[in-house]
C-alpha cells in the first residue's frame, strides 16, 4: 500500500471512530481512550527514534511537557487557540529534539540517553522558576464554553483531535518506515560505524529523526492542558510518560508502526482498568514486570510474535 | 546579602561534604557503566533498596545504619552476581545490549520502586543515629556530623576501590576487562567471570551508599529516580572508567549545588549540576580524566 | 481495528454489569478519588478512614434519606492525570449519586471542568485557593483557610509577629517549589506589604533537595526577624533539622510547614521542634472548643494504628468527617439529592460539626478563618505519647482559641 493511500485510509478511520464515538453516551469511555491515544501517539513517536534508529530517549516526558507549555503560555500570552498551539508546540518540542540531537548524536547512543535525561530536569526546573506559567503554582487552562464543531462536550472535541494525531502520527511513522530514510535509519541501528562507512549520512539522518520523534512527542502534549485545566510542572513532566513511551514499543515490537500501536493499545488499556479496579501501585509494577519480561523473553514484542507465527505458517 | 567569609567557608564545606556522599553513590556507575559498558540504569534503585534495609535493621535493633549497611554489603554482592547473569545471558550474549539492556534495568528500577512501596508504603523513613543531631563547630565554620561520617566512610570506600582495581590482580582484571577483552582471554582470564564479580562490586557500593542517604535525609521509594541524572553526570564528567575522575566530579557537583543554593537561590541548584553535564557531553565528552 | 475490539468487548461487559443491579432501594453512593499512592497517600489514606467512618455512623442511624450509604472511590495516585477518568467513570459508568473531591489543589483542579459542566455540587478537601480561577458557585471548602485563602493561610503568623515589642522590620519567606508553597507565600507577601516589612530574602528551593543547611545560611546571612518557612514534610524536616544545625537566629521562625501536623514528623522531629511557629488544625488544648471530637478522634487512631496511618489524626481526619458532616445535613434538611437546592442551602447556613460551626462563604471557603497559629514547646524526647494530651502547644491565633503568648527570639527559647 502506497504511503498517501495508508494515509487517507488512516484519516479515514480516524474520522468514522470520531463520528461514531459520537453515539457513546458515557464521557468515562473519552476520558480513558484520551489517555490511550495519548500513549498511542507518544509510542510511536519514540519508537521512531528508539526502534528504527536505535536511540533510547528517556526524556519523552519532557518533550510532552513542551507541548504542554507551549499551549499555556500562549494561551496566557495572546489568547491564542488550539488550532495554532497545536501546531506551535509540535514545532517547538520539534526544535528542541533538534537541538538535543545536535548537542549529543555525535556520541554513542547512551550518552544521548543520559542527556535526554538531563535535559528533562533542566527543562523541569526551568518550568518551575518560570511564572509566567504558573511555575511550581500550576497553570489553569479553562475549557472554552462553546464546543466548535457542535459537539456536545469538550472532551469530544479533545478526543477526536486526538484520534486524528494518532492517525497522523502513524502515518509518519509508516512513511519515515518505508522509505529511503528509514533504511537509512535502520542502518544505522543495525551498526552505524558500517553505514557510516558505506556513505550514509548518518548525523543528518539521526538528527531528522531525533526531531521528527520531538515534534510527535510534543504534539502529543499540546491539548493536555485543555484536557486537565490544571497543568504543572512535576505531573507534566512525569517519569510514567517516559517508561510507557519505552514499554510501549517495547512490547508491541520496535520495527514497524504496528508495534507502538499494539502495545500503546494493550498497556494503555490495561493500565486504565487496573486504576479503575485493583487502583494502586499495582499499575506501575504491572509495567515494569511486562517492560522486563517482554524485553528478556520476547525481544521483538509481539509484532516479533506474529511474524514468527507468520514465517511459520509459510514453511 | 553580605558575602562574608564564614559564609563562603561553610558552602565550600557542605559543598565538598554533599559531593563525598555523591561519589559513593556514583562510584558503582563508574564501574558498571564506565568500565564494564553495561548501562545500570536500576543503580539508584539498589541505593533506596540499601536505605531501606538499613532502615528496617535500624529500627528494630538500633544498629548504626552505615555499620549495618557495610555488614550486609555481601548480600547485595550476591544479588549483583545474580543479576549480572540475566543481563549477560539474555543481553549481552546476543549483542543486543544497548536498546534492550537500558529497557530492562529502567524495568527493574521501576519494579524495584514499586515493591518497595507496596510493601513500606510511600511514607518517608529515616534512621536514628547517634551522631546525626550533632554538628561540629570550628569557630565559624560548621561539620554536621550527619553529613560528614558518611563522607569520611565514603571517602575511604571509593580509594579503596582505587587501589584495589591498581594495585590486585582482580582489579587489574576489571580495569583490563575495559580496555580489551580479547587480550585478557588470551591471558587465560575469563572475561565473563570478572565482569560478573566487578558489577557485583558495584551493586554492594550502591547499598551502602543506602545507607549514607538515609542518614543524610528521610527516604521514600520514589527518590531513586532523582539520582539518575545525577549519577550519570557525576560518571561522565568525570571521565568514563576513573575512579578519581569520578571522585573529583562529585566534589565538583557537590559545590555547584552548594554555591548555587547559597548565593543564588536553591531552585536553579539541578539544573546547574545537569547543565555542567549537558555541556560536558556538547565540548569534552571524555570528561575530565576520560581515556 | 484493535481499539473498537477492545472498547465493544469493554462496554459489553459494563452493560451486563449495570444491567444485574437490583432497582430496589438502592445504597446512596458517594463516589471521589483519593490519594492512596503517591507523595500524598498519608494524608490521602487518614482522610478515607474517616470517611469510612462516617459512613458506617451514617448507617448506623438509618442511613441517607433511607438509603444506605456507599462509598465509591478510586486510587487518583496524586496524580492529576488520573482525575478527569476517575470522575467521568464515577459519574457516568458507576452512576454515584454525589462526589466529593481527593486531597489538594492538584487533584481538585482537573475535577471542576467536569463538576461545572454537570452543575454539581463540589465539596472539596484541602486545596489553597482551587476557586479563584473557576469562581464556581457550587464549590465548597472544607479546609479552614478563610474567604480569601492564601492571605488568611498566613495572617495567624504576621498577626502574632507583629505583636512583638519592638515590633518586627525584616523578614524572610521561603519555600518548596510546589503549588501549595508557592501560594502561601504570595498570601505572605500581602501581608508583608501591609504591614510594612522590609523583605531581605525571598527564594525557593527544588523539593527534592538534599542538604537544606546552605538554603538556612544563606538566610541566616540577611539576619531577619522573622523567617517565614511554607513547606511540604520531606522539605519541612529538612528546614527544621538543618535551622538547628547551622543554629538559625530569628525572633520567629515557622509558619506554613506541612508535615508537623503529623505523628511521624511530630516523633522523628521532637525537641527540634521547640519554639517553632507553625499551623495546626487541632490541637489537643483545644479540646474543649470541639466537643465529640474526642471520640471520633478515639475511633480513627485505633483504625490507623492497624492500617498504618498517621496515629494521630489532628490534620485531616477531623475535617474529612466534617466535610461528611456538612453533607449530610445539607442533604437532610433539603430532603434530596437536586444539586441546586443543596448548593443554594450549604451557601446559607451554618453547619454543626466535629470542628465547630462551620459557614461558608460566597466563593465556598469558609466564611471565617480558623486555621490555628501555634508555638511548640517543652518537647523532651522523639516519641508521640506527649502530644496527644495538652502541654506542647500553645495556641497564639485568632483570639477566641488563644492559650498564651508567643515566647520570642525563636532560638532562645527552644526548650
Amino acid at each position: 500500500m502506497s504511503n498517501r493511500l495508508f494515509a487517507v485510509v488512516a484519516f479515514a478511520i480516524a474520522l468514522a471512530i470520531a463520528a461514531a464515538s459520537q453515539l457513546i453516551a458515557n464521557e468515562y469511555f473519552f476520558s480513558a481512550a484520551y489517555t490511550v491515544l495519548l500513549y498511542v501517539i507518544l509510542a510511536t513517536a519514540w519508537n521512531i527514534l528508539g526502534g528504527y534508529t536505535g536511540y533510547v530517549n528517556f526524556g519523552s516526558a519532557a518533550f510532552f511537557a513542551i507541548g504542554a507549555y507551549t499551549t499555556v503560555a500562549l494561551f496566557y500570552a495572546f489568547k491564542l487557540p488550539l488550532l495554532v498551539t497545536v501546531p506551535a508546540g509540535t514545532a517547538v518540542a520539534g526544535l528542541a529534539g533538534l537541538g538535543l540531537g545536535y548537542l549529543t548524536l555525535r556520541l554513542r547512543g547512551v550518552f544521548f540517553a543520559i542527556a535526554s535525561l538531563a535535559m528533562a530536569v533542566v527543562l523541569f526546573t526551568f518550568v518551575v522558576n518560570w511564572d509566567f506559567v504558573g511555575g511550581a503554582r500550576g497553570a489553569y487552562v479553562i475549557q472554552p464554553s462553546e464546543v466548535p464543531f457542535g459537539l456536545p462536550r469538550y472532551i469530544h472535541l479533545l478526543f477526536s483531535i486526538k484520534v486524528l494525531m494518532a492517525a497522523g502520527a502513524l502515518v509518519v511513522a509508516r512513511a519515515i518506515e518505508t522509505s529511503t530514510v528509514g533504511r537509512g535509519l535502520a542502518a544505522i541501528r543495525d551498526d552505524e560505524l558500517a553505514a557510516e562507512s558505506a556513505g550514509v549520512p548518518t548525523l543528518k539522518l539521526k538528527l531528522f529523526s531525533a526531531a521528527v520523534s520531538g515534534a510527535l512527542m510534543g504534539m502529543a502534549g499540546t491539548t493536555f492542558p485543555y484536557y486537565l485545566s490544571y497543568i504543572e510542572p512535576s505531573s507534566a513532566f512525569s517519569l510514567s510518560y517516559s517508561v510507557n513511551s519505552i514499554a510501549m514499543p517495547l512490547i508491541g515490537g520496535m520495527m514497524s508502526w504496528m508495534g507502538p500501536l499494539i502495545g500503546a493499545v494493550l498497556l494503555g488499556t490495561v493500565q486504565q482498568l487496573v486504576q479503575v479496579t485493583i487502583s494502586s501501585a499495582w499499575n506501575l509494577l504491572i509495567v515494569g514486570v511486562l517492560l522486563v519480561v517482554f524485553v528478556t523473553l520476547a525481544p521483538n514484542g509481539i509484532m516479533g510474535w506474529v511474524d514468527a507465527w507468520r514465517q511459520r505458517k509459510n514453511q | 546579602m553580605e558575602i562574608s567569609t564564614a559564609l563562603l567557608f561553610n558552602a565550600i564545606i557542605a559543598g565538598l561534604l554533599l559531593g563525598g556522599f555523591y561519589a559513593a553513590v556514583s562510584v558503582g556507575i563508574s564501574i558498571s557503566f564506565g568500565m564494564l559498558d553495561v548501562v545500570n540504569i536500576a543503580h539508584p534503585g539498589f541505593v533506596i533498596l540499601g536505605s531501606y534495609i538499613a532502615y528496617i535493621v535500624n529500627s528494630r535493633y538500633g544498629f548504626d545504619p552505615i555499620l549495618v549497611a557495610v555488614a550486609l554489603s555481601p548480600l547485595f554482592f550476591l544479588l549483583g552476581m545474580a543479576l549480572y547473569r540475566v543481563y549477560y545471558l539474555c543481553f549481552e550474549q546476543r549483542g543486543q545490549e544497548s536498546l534492550r539492556g537500558l529497557a530492562f534495568f529502567f524495568g527493574i528500577l521501576f519494579i524495584t520502586e514499586v515493591v518497595l512501596i507496596l510493601v513500606f508504603g510511600v511514607d518517608y523513613r529515616t534512621v536514628k543515629s547517634v551522631y546525626a543531631e550533632t554538628t561540629l563547630r570550628l569557630g565559624v565554620l560548621d561539620f554536621p556530623l550527619r553529613l560528614v561520617v558518611p563522607f569520611l566512610v565514603s571517602v575511604v570506600m571509593v580509594v579503596g576501590i582505587q587501589l584495589f582495581l591498581t594495585h590486585t590482580f582482580f582489579g587489574r582484571a576489571v580495569l583490563a576487562v575495559a580496555q580489551d577483552q580479547l587480550a585478557l582471554r588470551l591471558m587465560g582470564v575469563n572475561p565473563v567471570r570478572v565482569k560478573q564479580l566487578a558489577f557485583a562490586l558495584s551493586i554492594s557500593t550502591a547499598g551502602i551508599a543506602g545507607a549514607f542517604l538515609i542518614v543524610i535525609q528521610p527516604v521514600e521509594p520514589s527518590i531513586g529516580r532523582e539520582y539518575i541524572g545525577l549519577v550519570f553526570a557525576v560518571c561522565v564528567l568525570g571521565g568514563m572508567g576513573s575512579i578519581w575522575g569520578t571522585l573529583l566530579a562529585a566534589f565538583v557537583l557537590g559545590l555547584a549545588e552548594s554555591f548555587t543554593s547559597t548565593f543564588f537561590g536553591p531552585s536553579w541548584a539541578p539544573a546547574v549540576s545537569f547543565g555542567l553535564l549537558l555541556l560536558t557531553l556538547a565540548f569534552r565528552p571524555s570528561g575530565l580524566f576520560g581515556r | 481495528m484493535k481499539i473498537i475490539g477492545t472498547v465493544v468487548k469493554w462496554l459489553g461487559a459494563v452493560l451486563l454489569a449495570a444491567a444485574g443491579v437490583a432497582t430496589a432501594q438502592q445504597p446512596l453512593k458517594i463516589g471521589f478519588g483519593m490519594s492512596l499512592t503517591g507523595p500524598l497517600a498519608g494524608n490521602g489514606k487518614a482522610a478515607l478512614i474517616s470517611m469510612q467512618i462516617w459512613a458506617e455512623d451514617v448507617n448506623a442511624r438509618g442511613g441517607l434519606l433511607g438509603r444506605k450509604v456507599e462509598l465509591v472511590y478510586y486510587d487518583d495516585q496524586t496524580n492529576p492525570a488520573t482525575v478527569p477518568g476517575i470522575y467521568t467513570k464515577l459519574l457516568d459508568v458507576d452512576k454515584v449519586d454525589l462526589v466529593v473531591s481527593g486531597y489538594g489543589t492538584n487533584v481538585i483542579a482537573p475535577a471542576m471542568p467536569l463538576m461545572m459542566q454537570r452543575k454539581l455540587v463540589f465539596m472539596s478537601l484541602f486545596g489553597l485557593n482551587v476557586n479563584g480561577k473557576f469562581k464556581y458557585d457550587r464549590y465548597f471548602q472544607i479546609m479552614p483557610a478563610g474567604p480569601d485563602p492564601a492571605v488568611d493561610w498566613t495572617r495567624g503568623f504576621f498577626e502574632t509577629a507583629m505583636t512583638l515589642n519592638p515590633k518586627p522590620r525584616t523578614v524572610a519567606l521561603v519555600g518548596a517549589d510546589a503549588e501549595y508553597p508557592h501560594l502561601a507565600l504570595e498570601g505572605a507577601r500581602a501581608h508583608v506589604k501591609r504591614l510594612g516589612l522590609k523583605v531581605v530574602y525571598d527564594k525557593t528551593y527544588p523539593p527534592k533537595t538534599v542538604d537544606y543547611s546552605p538554603i538556612v545560611r544563606a538566610i541566616q546571612a540577611t539576619n531577619p526577624d522573622l523567617v517565614y518557612l511554607a513547606s511540604y514534610p520531606p522539605d519541612s524536616a529538612g528546614m527544621v533539622r538543618a535551622a538547628n544545625e547551622v543554629g538559625l537566629k530569628a525572633r520567629m521562625f515557622g509558619g506554613g510547614l506541612v508535615g508537623t501536623q503529623f505523628a511521624a514528623l511530630k516523633t522523628q522531629l521532637g525537641p527540634l521542634l521547640n519554639g517553632m511557629i507553625n499551623y495546626e488544625a487541632y490541637v489537643p488544648e483545644v479540646n474543649s472548643k470541639f466537643p465529640s471530637l474526642d471520640q471520633f478522634l478515639a475511633k480513627y487512631q485505633g483504625r490507623a494504628i492497624k492500617e498504618g496511618v498517621d496515629p494521630l489524626g489532628f490534620y485531616l481526619p477531623p475535617y474529612a468527617y466534617a466535610m461528611m458532616q456538612v453533607l449530610e445535613q445539607a442533604i437532610k434538611a433539603v430532603g434530596s439529592l437536586d444539586q441546586g437546592k443543596l448548593s443554594s442551602y450549604m451557601h446559607t447556613f451554618e453547619f454543626d460539626t466535629f470542628v465547630g460551626k462551620v459557614r461558608f462563604a460566597k466563593n465556598g471557603e469558609w466564611a471565617i478563618p480558623r486555621m490555628l497559629t501555634v508555638q511548640y514547646h517543652g518537647i523532651r524526647a522523639n516519641e508521640l505519647e506527649p502530644w496527644m494530651k495538652p502541654g506542647h502547644v500553645t495556641v497564639l491565633y485568632p483570639n477566641e482559641y488563644k492559650t498564651g503568648s508567643v515566647k520570642a527570639p525563636y532560638h532562645e527559647n527552644k526548650k
